[in-house]
Formats: C-alpha cells, structure tokens, sequence
C-alpha cells in the first residue's frame, strides 16, 4: 500500500460537487480527438458489415486464386504507400516507417 | 445424369461430414478431403481450393472490418499479409464473425514484421474494444443527478456499476492519437506524439466513443469497474499520478456515461 492510501470524505465531496458544476465543460479530451473518434463511431460500413457479412467472399471466391496454395510471403512483405504508418514519429528512435521492415524480410 | 461426387456415407453423418471437410480449409499444405471430388470420381482440389478461398478471405475481410486503423497504419497489403497468418493459426470458435479478433491484438503483438510499429497491437486494442462496446448490450448512462442525490459524507463509499460497453485499454504509446487519427477518412498528417495514451471506450447511446484518459484517469476507472469506493479508487489513482484531478475525471466518467448505477457501499 502506498502512503496515500486514504482520500478524506470532504475531498471526495468536494470534488463530486466541482465535477458536477464543470460536467458539461470538462470532458478530459480535447476537440479534435473528439471528433475523430466520434466519427470513427459513425462509420456506416461497421455495423452493416459486420452484421450481414456472410461466410463467403463472393468475388474472389469465384476466382479461386490467391489465397490456398499460392506461395503468400513472396507479396506478403510488400508494403503499400497508402498505409499512415510513415507519418508516425515516436521517440527512442521509433518511427513508422514501413519501408524499414523490409530488412527482416527472409530471401 | 446423376453427378457422382459424393458419396452416401457422408451425408448420413452431418457432422462427421464437416470433421472431414474443414481440418484442411485453413492449411492448404494439407491435401483435399477425399469426399470432394469431380465427375467420375476423380480428385477435385480446385473445386475444394474454391471453399479455402472463401473461408480465408471472408475471415481476412472480418478483420479488416474490425480493424480499420490497423488496416490504414499498415497497407492493405500488409494487413491481408498478417491477417492470412492469424485466421490460419486462430480459426473462429464463434459462428459470430463481429466476435473474431480478440486475439489477433496479442498476434499484432508477436509477429515479427510488425516489430518496428510496437504501437500498433494497442491500436488494435482499442478497435477490438470499440467493436466490443458497439455490440455492448444497450444501458442508460449514470446521470449526474444520482451522484448529486448523495450525501457528501457517504459519496467516498459510492459504488458504482459499470455500463456493459465500458472498455479501458492502456498503452505505453500514443495509441489513443494514432487511433483517432487513422480511423476517420481524413488524410494523416506527421504525428508526433510521445506520452503513454490510455483509452476509455464507452457507447452511452448509439455512438461508440473513444476518449483519451487524463493522467491517473486509468488507474481510478479499473478500481471504480473493479467495485472499489470512490474513496479507495481516487486514492489508488493519487498513488500512481500525484497530478490525478479527481473532479475532472468524475466530469469525465459522468461525460462519458462509463457508469450506469450507483451503489452506497458498506
């Protein structure tokens, strides 16, 4: 346990009272992430998909190609540029660069 | 004509039918089951490659589905890539495809191409909680009132009940950020984020929301949801973030509608 283990009943209510008088105002997010994860929310493709998506792929199915036998490393670790992977800057010398993994890739 | 192509014994037994039809859908290593075969009796893999086509790329599908941001941060193609390995190796146990997935962030996690986006399993995380809060059984969000009702001597042994949708993920990554960046249909600009993000998932009406936790906020909520006292849970919060700002994080929670009942403890 830690030394602060206990908070005193008047700064509980204390604090209830402050967050009931800010509640509208003091969501702790800011806008934007707001809207974006409000309209990620709203995707309509989500809830359609999911629902009456059926155990079967009807258009490549047909075909037949692609997915059973053919050998899938050699397109596997093919990257595409449209990926948002190389706008990500973290720090330790993390970055999203896709283009940096095709060192692991086995010959 | 009549076609020959299946043989009698296997339709007497619907099930035993399936035992030997699926083993080899997922690994095409494996040769075709001998109940599928062309005119004549011969062996047809091509008709039989027709249904591992289907199996995986309805699956692949599923998870593209689920996991949109992943999708977006990787390239299709490398999604389609890592999802091939994880419906190959952790095939649904549920006929309900909106529950595929929930291993596919632990997956992320250990697939050795992904290594250098390790941010990337806990944006998963939080598309594996939104779609778990999207089909969250409904509830009425706690209103502020209730909390109100209280008396101020007995508000540090409230209780209160979680709301089904509530989700908490946390991350040592910006992944709240990522998240939110990569989920709309916008174009993403650099990001250049370097705090750890927890996630709050919680669906109070119709619309999944997603809310970045402030400092501490993670802390107090998993005590709240674990059935801990207010008291206790803003205590446990203070001991881990000396900057946790217990009103704003009750104006968050209440904002969010994370709660749907509220108890007096002991």
């Amino acid at each position: 346990m830690s030394a602060r283990s206990i908070v005193s009943a008047a700064f509980v209510a204390a604090a209830v009272s402050t967050a009931l008088a800010s509640y509208a105002a003091a969501a702790p997010m800011t806008e934007a992430e707001a809207k974006a994860a409000v309209a990620a929310g709203k995707e309509k493709c989500y809830g359609v998909a999911l629902k009456g998506q059926n155990d079967c792929a009807a258009g490549p199915g047909t075909t037949c190609q692609g997915t059973s036998t053919v050998d899938l490393q050699g397109n596997a670790w093919k990257f595409v540029r449209g990926g948002t992977c190389a706008t990500l800057e973290l720090p330790g010398g993390l970055k999203g660069s896709l283009a940096a993994l095709t060192r692991n890739v086995p010959k | 004509m009549l076609p020959v192509e299946r043989r009698e014994e296997d339709f007497g037994d619907k099930l035993g039918y399936a035992r030997a039809f699926a083993p080899a859908l997922l690994d095409p290593d494996r040769a075709a089951p001998s109940s599928v075969s062309g005119p004549n009796g011969k062996a047809a893999r091509k008709r039989y490659n027709v249904y591992r086509n289907n199996v995986t790329v309805s699956l692949i599908n599923a998870l593209a589905a689920t996991f949109p941001a992943t999708r977006r941060i990787t390239g299709p193609d490398f999604f389609r890539a890592m999802a091939r390995f994880h419906v190959r190796a952790t095939p649904p146990t549920s006929p309900l495809l909106f529950e595929y997935g929930r291993d596919f962030p632990e997956f992320i996690e250990r697939y050795e191409y992904a290594r250098s986006m390790p941010w990337l399993a806990d944006v998963s995380r939080i598309e594996r909680a939104w779609l778990d809060a999207y089909h969250a059984a409904d509830a009425e969000p706690l209103a502020p009132q209730a909390l109100a009702s209280i008396a101020a001597e007995r508000l540090s042994d409230t209780v209160v009940t979680p709301h089904s949708a509530t989700r908490i993920v946390r991350s040592c990554f910006p992944a709240v950020t990522i998240f939110a960046a990569n989920r709309s249909d916008g174009p993403v600009g650099r990001i250049e984020a370097t705090e750890p993000e927890d996630a709050l998932v919680t669906r109070p009406h119709l619309a999944v929301i997603v809310r970045r936790l402030p400092a501490g906020g993670a802390v107090f909520l998993t005590c709240l949801i674990a059935g801990e006292p207010l008291g206790a849970a803003a205590a446990a919060a203070l001991a881990k973030s000396p900057e946790f700002d217990l009103p704003a994080n009750i104006a968050g929670m209440l904002a969010a509608g994370a709660f749907t009942a509220i108890h007096q403890g002991r």
